[in-house]
């Protein structure tokens, strides 16, 4: 097992630095000059090219990567184009908010959709089972936006009962645990949260469907066992699968959405990412791309552990 | 197909709303009334403009943070609406132009103005601040300071000081134009800056200016918290507001559900489609013509169908404004020129521009060119960008008004970003793909940025941002005239005969004028929507 572990943890290297190439190159071949979006349209060619110096961008582009990789790996992403904040601290402060976000869209997420599946996947066929089907198909097919976009006019502009955007009163600096901020908090975690219940629905149900069928059911049955214990018999064999689905949910969630941050101005990673994209801000697009990216990598690392650790028949494999 | 689909996200929005009514019901969270006195502002930024002296974020920089913390030696007059806003005595009391060398500008200092640090202003500020951004080996230099601004004072060669309160500019040529340009440099606290370790990233956590507000927080992304400076040089500009919360909320949707929700008092720029629904709820739309145009900038090169004065009048002739003015929701001023009619510099051109698409053809009939037998021209456009309205739905609109009349028009849609680029490089580029238009929208605000730089023939790339090549011998002479004539009644009537000749030679396809729309509650009083891009929040109160 620990070798196992081990193994997974190494591979971990050679995919972040492939993912710190794969950042640093797309985000320097795009096209137009990496200054364009900070200076103002007039500035003229001197003036550019004399940040572009300070900035290093007349360096050849592996020594640029080089450097910044260097520095990464200390935590150090540099200093931000546009407001010549550290990105590091841009981007501490985005995942502290999306994990606010995230946290309560997986509690949600997660909850609901493992109910749900195993519920639907227990009476395969019956009436629950097509209506969880179809609200699992609802939820994954719904757009995000159009969801915060229509909750927002039933319940901040026709209701006036939950306040449309930001994340606490009045341009609020910083969350805190109270109602106001948690009033903040319903809207975005309920439109975040209705893809994940889909996907979980729909793989918990098909997993709990399937073990179902398995001969060792048929033998726990006919051993006599009730079906209290069958159940928890199909939900371990279950858990796995589960556990890789909602691990990527966690991870997509943990990314924070752009779409979902926007139409509720939430300054998390997604907010951010979307002024670094529109801004051009490359030092902060590299470092908000490779901690979301780093995340997803972790979340895999984290979600192939916990299933070796349910599931010892992988660490084998 | 659709009518099953709806159902379905209906279903889905009603699942989520059972469990919303009870949490949202519960006693005691109804959001708290706001303090009295407070404005919350919902900016179309997507963050706090920076504060460390000059802003960022262009114009809307400017108005939310720049002349709110600082002040320049000559300010803009924002206390009045329905004409054009002009310049006034900010930190210098008065200047003049040297009588024996018209490339000396003497600037007599206002005396007894304290910064929000408590220091006092003086002439070693003004060089301080000037030093900030032309001098590289002055320690508080600031490439990225100067980025952002420097493009706005080419006329700016030296600059000295006379005594403490006597600064005196050089020019590299005489020019009218230095009040217009000396009014974009925002003078910062050189005590604070000391105080602050000499780092212009720690001066913007704690800036100080001279300027009618302080900042009392910044939280990136978030909000930034402005209180009035009590002490301020002029006492009608003391804010009569406790407080001004300024928000980014950049999706017009969002910004107006906020104001619709009772979360912000004020936003910028709301959706011209929401704009009906806004006013009946009770809110205002408050709106005047903004020194702004949106037009066709042409390209002039060889071989360009433009360089045929037929062609270009017909195109001007052809654009139904009105009907692009209702698409804006009528939020828009059709366009006659590349100022209003009522703008001093506007002159009396002979060329009338207006929509009589018969009047086009039979121009472009004797041009040679008929629907049958179109122009062919490829015109650059993007699809969203700073002053750039609806610009694909404009674009779409003209591209049908020309097709009409004979002018085959072929797009090549970029990113705004991109598109500045294109523009930069001027129409002779390769990147320009030989293209015909570029749709760039431009601030009038100021002589140089209103005509100077697209129309004198050696401001093109790379030199300038003359994009077309425009080339008119008597044009230069009159713009050089202007910015030689330093009576500013006199003038205004050079500059009125550069737009008169601009317009008479139908230089650009002139399209609309921004008018800026900003909705606000009705609690929000006093505010005096200037003809400026840069506004006032002083007199605002809350009833």
């Amino acid at each position: 097992m620990f070798a196992y572990i081990a193994r997974r943890v190494l591979y971990v290297i050679p995919i972040a630095l492939g993912v710190t190439i794969i950042i640093f190159g797309l985000v320097h071949i795009a096209p137009g000059d990496p200054l364009n979006a900070v200076v103002p349209p007039d500035a003229p060619k001197e003036t550019v090219e004399l940040l572009i110096k300070a900035y290093g961008f007349d360096q050849p582009i592996p020594i640029q990567y080089l450097k910044w990789l260097a520095r990464a790996v200390e935590g150090d992403f540099g200093i931000s184009f546009a407001t010549g904040r550290p990105v590091a601290e841009a981007i501490a402060g985005g995942v502290v908010n999306t994990l606010v976000l995230a946290v309560g869209a997986i509690l949600i997420g997660m909850t609901l959709g493992c109910l749900i599946g195993a519920v639907a996947g227990y009476f395969q066929g019956s009436w629950i089972d097509k209506l969880a089907t179809g609200f699992a198909i609802a939820g994954v097919s719904v757009p995000h936006y159009w969801l915060g976009l229509v909750l927002v006019i039933v319940f901040s502009v026709e209701m006036n009962m939950l306040p449309a955007m930001g994340m606490g009163p009045g341009g609020s600096k910083e969350w805190a645990w109270d109602a106001e901020h948690m009033r903040h908090l319903v809207l975005p975690v309920i439109t975040l949260s209705v893809i994940p219940i889909g996907i979980i629905t729909r793989s918990v149900r098909a997993t709990v469907a399937e073990i179902l069928t398995m001969e060792f059911v048929q033998t726990l049955e006919a051993k006599g066992l009730r079906s209290r214990r069958i159940f928890l018999h199909v939900v371990s064999n279950a858990a796995p699968t589960v556990l890789a689905v909602a691990g990527l949910q966690i991870g997509y969630l943990l990314g924070g959405s752009i779409l979902v941050e926007t139409v509720f101005s939430w300054p998390g990673t997604g907010f951010l990412l979307n002024d670094a994209i529109f801004r051009r801000d490359i030092p902060l697009l590299q470092g908000v791309i490779l901690v979301l990216a780093m995340f997803f990598v972790f979340m895999n690392l984290l979600v192939d552990i916990t299933q070796s650790l349910i599931d010892p028949r992988m660490a084998r494999s | 197909m659709f009518h099953h689909k709806s159902f379905k996200r209906a279903a889905v929005a009603a699942l989520g709303g059972a469990a919303l009514t009870a949490l949202s019901l519960s006693p005691g969270l109804a959001p708290k009334a706001a303090a009295q006195g407070t404005l919350r502002l919902g900016m179309t930024l997507a963050d706090i403009p920076v504060s460390f002296g000059q802003p960022d974020q262009g114009f809307e920089g400017f108005r939310f943070m720049g002349i709110m913390l600082y002040d320049a030696l000559i300010n803009w007059d924002l206390s009045s609406t329905g004409k054009a806003s002009g310049l006034v005595p900010g930190l210098a009391e008065s200047w003049e132009v040297s009588k024996d060398d018209p490339t000396k500008w003497i600037f007599h200092l206002r005396k007894g103005v304290v910064f929000h640090d408590g220091s006092e202003f003086n002439a070693d500020a003004v060089i301080f601040n000037f030093d900030k951004l032309l001098d590289k080996d002055s320690p508080q230099f600031s490439a990225r300071q100067g980025s952002l601004v420097n493009f706005r004072i080419p006329s700016i060669k030296s600059y000295r000081k006379i005594d403490d309160y006597t600064v005196e500019f050089t020019t590299h040529e005489p020019s009218s134009f230095v009040p217009y340009q000396l009014c974009y440099i925002l003078i910062a606290s050189p005590t604070q800056w000391e105080k602050t370790g000499k780092d212009w990233n720690e001066f913007a956590k704690t800036p100080s200016g001279t300027g009618p507000w302080k900042l009392e927080s910044l939280s990136p992304r978030e909000s930034a918290e402005f209180t009035p400076f009590k002490a301020h040089w002029n006492k009608d500009l003391v804010p009569k507001l406790d407080k001004v919360i300024t928000i980014p909320i950049p999706d017009p949707n969002a910004r107006t559900a906020a104001l619709l929700s009772g979360q912000v008092d004020w936003i910028e720029a709301p959706a011209p489609d929401a704009i009906p629904r806004i006013e009946s709820q009770g809110f205002k739309i408050v709106s005047e013509v903004y020194p702004h145009v949106w037009s066709w900038h042409l390209s002039r090169v060889e071989g360009s169908p433009w360089n045929d004065i037929r062609v270009r009048k017909a195109a001007n002739l052809a654009i139904d404004r009105e009907g692009i003015k209702a698409l804006l929701g009528g939020y828009a001023i059709p366009a006659s020129g590349h100022v209003t009619p009522d703008d001093p510099w506007y002159g009396e051109p002979t060329f009338e521009i207006k929509y009589d698409p018969e009047a086009a053809k039979a121009l472009l009939k004797e041009a040679g060119f008929s629907v049958d037998n179109p122009v062919k021209v490829k015109a650059l456009i993007s699809a969203s960008g700073s002053g750039q309205m609806l610009p694909l739905p404009m674009n779409e609109y003209m591209q049908q008004n020309l097709k009409e009349v004979g002018i085959d028009i072929e797009f090549e849609v970029t990113e705004w970003n991109a598109l500045i680029d294109l523009w930069r490089g001027g129409a002779k580029s390769p990147q320009a793909m030989g293209a015909g238009v570029i749709n760039v929208s431009y601030t009038t605000q100021d002589p140089y940025s209103a005509f100077t730089r697209f129309l004198r023939s050696d401001l093109h790339a790379p030199k300038g941002v003359n994009w077309g090549f425009y080339n008119d011998p008597e044009m230069d002479k009159l713009l050089n005239m202007a910015s030689s004539t330093f009576d500013p009644v006199e003038r205004d009537k050079v500059l009125a005969k550069v737009h008169a000749r601009e317009v008479d030679d139908a230089a650009f396809i002139w399209v609309v004028h921004d008018v800026a729309p900003r909705a606000m509650s009705p609690k929000v009083k006093g505010y005096v929507q200037s003809r400026n891009w840069f506004q006032s929040l002083t007199p605002v109160y809350m009833e």
